[in-house]
């Protein structure tokens, strides 16, 4: 029974790939986000930043490339919070009694929903890298092919264990409730602090005290510099902000995200177990 | 009431004092019953009866409050993975997902159940050819009509070769035609060697399908026995009487003798008698006419599922708007 869970990620990349809209719509939703705010932002925001010094021997980059790191991340976010309402679906069309009554281990429902939402996350973050490249991000500049391999295999990384903590804490809300109205409230509330209380569009030092708190240990926030720091250098300066981060910074901050993912795979499998689905 | 065993046979499903409540709601209440391994066995019962709940704990699908439960030789309760691999389910509602095809629902239902690749392969051809969707293999299931999607489930129950197939209402909300076929379908999985266990609402599928039945109401089982035996609880025929005195007249038809027992309803008598009716009749005719009361109908026949289940359950009368229909005649031609 180890592979249990391959056939739950057999059956939702069946359905992934089969409902046409929902595939072209979240591979262009991140894509338009990047076009249009990214595009919008980044022409402004260049242009007032244009005039400031950038101290010596520092890396400049602009406000498209700076942002398009918390892109890949706020739709990895989305995707993820989003990835366990399969589950309700099939709750609540009865689907998911033929699982439950199986001889399959609970777990793999778990893991198997959200290796496939994990799959979801990694054609979305590829897409956007892609497309960032081609609207002018400047993501992987001066990178020897090689380099670029790494980097992209870190960014994946990364979005890989963010991914799953908030796919196991989906699947635990999704599996506990009744209706899908109920999921989409919760998550609308979720996913809008998580995603202005973190770094993904602006930095946090000027945050007032609280609030740098909150986005220091915010997992969005972990996953960005994860994510920049693979994807632009260890030292660059956006926003007039000076960014440093050592290999320890981001030890730190993939150990952060493994705690998350951990945390809520254990809230996600109290539910499992408690869940009665007739 | 006590059961008839078929000579020979083992159980394949033991229930001792089962009970489940929800909250304060006892939904089944301490029921014990055997299933035995070959037949096709029916718990018949109006909605609300418990059927569903009693087969949810059955197919692990609830946890066991009270009571005791085995299949195939297997625990609930102690040893529910083993249960799960002894069963096949058909559930009340369709449960397909709709965007799927014929052969990636049986597909996915194989590996569920950990079936190695060449047999699932290989037993989802069989499946195809048994319920006849052969043709429909890559077509997605929402496009299938009610009738195939129910075959489709059988055969998605059988998949894994159980012990045991459970069907909960199997023919719920098919037209008649469809519904003989599912019979068919039905038996002939029970002849292949599965033994079933189904429950239904519906009295004539309990009467044509079952090797025996239970009717449950109220969470309680209160008969249980072949649909021969049930009908003659109620004795050899029925006559139904209206006359211008039916308290009268059964004061009087009590006494006789081959009554067995009577009972009154709206407008009429219904008089249960031990031996042929044509020749019980006449006499009860004699001695009313004798005692000044006039009969106005009369019908006599043999006891349907339908009386028998109106008899232990009495729901039916209770839902039928008083005074516009006698049972016997309604249902003669009503249906």
């Amino acid at each position: 029974m180890a592979y249990g869970f391959l056939t739950i990620y057999w059956r939702d990349m069946i359905r992934f790939f089969r409902f046409r809209t929902l595939l072209i719509s979240s591979l262009l939703q991140p894509a338009l986000w990047l076009a249009f705010f990214g595009i919008a932002m980044s022409s402004s925001f260049d242009q007032i930043m244009a005039g400031m010094p950038v101290p010596a021997g520092m890396h400049p980059v602009g406000y498209l490339t700076f942002m398009a790191a918390g892109i890949i991340a706020m739709t990895t976010l989305f995707t993820s919070l989003f990835g366990g309402m399969t589950l309700l679906f099939d709750k609540n069309w009865g689907l998911m009694r033929e699982i439950m009554a199986s001889p399959m281990p609970r777990n793999h429902v778990i893991f198997g929903i959200s290796l496939s939402g994990m799959t979801k996350s990694f054609i979305q973050a590829l897409i956007i890298m892609g497309f960032g490249l081609i609207i002018g991000a400047g993501f992987f500049s001066g990178y020897s092919p090689m380099q670029i391999a790494i980097a992209v295999l870190g960014i994946l990384l990364f979005v890989a264990v963010f991914s799953l903590g908030f796919l196991f804490l989906s699947a635990g809300i999704s599996i506990s409730l009744e209706s899908p109205e109920g999921l989409q409230g919760i998550m609308t509330l979720l996913t809008m602090p998580i995603f202005f209380a973190s770094n993904a569009l602006y930095p946090v030092t000027a945050f007032p005290e609280i609030l740098k708190i909150i986005s220091i240990y915010n997992p969005l926030t972990l996953l960005i510099t994860g994510i920049r720091y693979f994807a632009i250098g260890d030292q660059f300066v956006a926003l007039g902000q000076q960014y440093a981060y050592t290999p320890a910074d981001i030890l730190v901050s993939f150990g952060g995200l493994v705690a998350f993912a951990v945390v809520m795979y254990t809230f996600a499998w109290w539910r499992f177990r408690k869940a009665v689905v007739t | 009431m006590t059961d008839i065993q078929p000579t020979g046979s083992r159980e394949i499903i033991t229930v001792k004092n089962l009970e489940h409540a929800y909250g304060d709601f006892l939904a089944v209440d301490g029921i014990s019953f055997s299933v035995f391994e070959g037949e096709i066995f029916s718990f018949l019962g109006p909605n609300g009866a418990g059927k569903s709940t009693a087969i949810n704990v059955l197919i692990t699908l609830l946890s066991l409050q009270k009571g005791e439960a085995c299949i195939a030789g297997y625990n609930v309760t102690s040893d529910p993975q083993k249960v799960r691999e002894s069963i096949g389910i058909v559930f009340q509602e369709i449960t397909l997902d709709r965007d799927m095809t014929v052969w990636e629902i049986l597909e996915f239902h194989g590996r569920l159940y950990a079936m190695p690749r060449a047999e699932r392969h290989a037993r989802i051809e069989e499946l195809l050819k048994l319920v006849e969707l052969g043709s429909k293999r890559d077509v997605r299931t929402k496009n299938l009509s009610g009738g195939m999607k129910r075959r489709l489930e059988i055969a998605r129950g059988l998949m894994t070769r159980p012990k045991v197939l459970f069907l909960d209402e199997p023919t719920i909300g098919l037209d008649p035609q469809t519904r003989m076929r599912m019979w068919d379908y039905i038996k002939n999985v029970n002849k292949a060697g599965t033994t079933i266990f189904l429950t239904t609402h519906y009295m004539d599928e309990a009467d044509q399908l079952s090797d025996r039945i239970s009717i449950i109401d109220h969470g309680k089982i209160i008969i249980t026995g072949t649909s021969w035996k049930l009908k003659n609880t109620l004795g050899e025929d029925l006559i139904y009487l209206e006359t211008n005195d039916n308290a009268g007249a059964i004061a009087l038809v009590k006494g006789l003798p081959a009554v067995k027992d009577t009972s009154l309803k709206t407008k009429g008598i219904i008089v249960m008698v031990n031996e042929d009716g044509t020749r019980v009749l006449p006499v009860i005719i004699d001695h009313l006419r004798d005692a000044g009361i006039t009969i106005t109908t009369v019908n006599l026949k043999k006891p349907s599922m339908d009386d028998v289940f109106v008899h232990y359950t009495g729901r039916e009368l209770r839902d039928e708007p008083v005074g516009k229909a006698e049972p016997f005649i309604s249902h003669r031609r009503g249906r």
